[in-house]
């Protein structure tokens, strides 16, 4: 029962990862863009999460950990070069 | 479950080809940063699905945090000196 | 007993999923930059905690590593979809002709 519920999870979050990589690719502005790298980042700590469960091996949580850690510094970094003005 | 992790391979491999091909085409540089960072991104869950979780910590830390950091500290530095 | 937890955790994944799927529908369909940042951040936010939550129900060995990533991911996601909406705010990006009300400017305003 637990396999289908699996599937179903992976299969939104797969059609989140398309939407969001639409809006990456087709994105008006560059700020867009950068929106949409941070939700791209937070889906695939989901997928790295329901890939752990799948293969039963907690380690691969640590990938996800430093995921979370390390997301933000880059849209920071982007952040501050967009302030300066493109 | 095999089906599963072969649609999700397949499913981040086409995310690899999109974001990579993004970096190739933009006309913007940040934007080129951004993707280059996506891809290694979605590399290091390709990594993690053929069980190598080393590589794919070291490909999430360097590839993705480090490498995006350094090219945007980079090129403001280089903008910086091209408007004084 | 165990029927129950898988069964719970379950549904908190597949709710989490669908929080996400509404973040990416978001992102693709709100018509200018401040409010697709808004509907990404909150919505994933949301989501991929239920969906961390839910995997707790599943396998509560790994309670602490996902406690470490749920609180990671609450400090570091509102702060960086701040940041962005700021800077963009900052470099004028326009709104859409919808926005009745922005706070951030009257305050600029004032204070300048």
């Amino acid at each position: 029962m637990v396999n289908i519920f699996i599937y179903i999870a992976a299969a939104l979050a797969g059609v989140a990862l398309l939407l969001a990589l639409y809006r990456f690719i087709q994105g008006p502005s560059d700020a867009d863009r950068v929106a949409a790298f941070d939700v791209l980042t937070i889906i695939s700590i989901t997928g790295i999460v329901l890939v752990a469960f799948i293969e039963d091996r907690g380690i691969y949580l640590d990938v996800a950990l430093i995921y979370a850690l390390l997301s933000f510094l880059g849209v920071i970094a982007v952040a501050r070069y967009i302030e300066r003005g493109f | 479950m095999s089906t599963l992790m072969i649609a999700m391979t397949l499913l981040f491999s086409a995310t690899v080809l999109g974001a990579a091909l993004m970096a190739i085409h933009t006309k913007s540089t940040p934007i080129a940063i951004i993707a280059a960072g996506l891809v290694s991104l979605i590399a290091s869950i390709l990594f993690l699905i053929l069980a190598a979780p080393d590589v794919a910590m070291t490909e999430a830390a360097i590839g993705s945090g480090l490498t995006t950091f350094l090219f945007f500290f980079v090129l403001n530095r280089v903008r910086g000196g091209e408007h004084d | 007993m165990g029927t129950l937890l898988d069964f719970i955790g379950g549904l908190l994944l597949v709710t989490g999923s669908t929080f996400l799927l509404f973040g990416g529908l978001g992102l693709v369909r709100m018509p200018d930059l401040f409010n697709r940042i808004q509907a990404g951040a909150k919505t994933t936010t949301l989501g991929t905690l239920l969906i961390l939550l839910g995997m707790f129900f599943l396998q509560p060995q790994w309670g602490l590593k996902l406690l470490l990533i749920g609180l990671f991911i609450l400090f570091t996601n509102p702060i960086s979809a701040q940041v962005l909406a700021r800077a963009a705010h900052r470099v004028g990006t326009e709104k859409c002709a919808k926005t009745t009300v922005d706070r951030l400017e009257e305050d600029l305003g004032e204070k300048s």
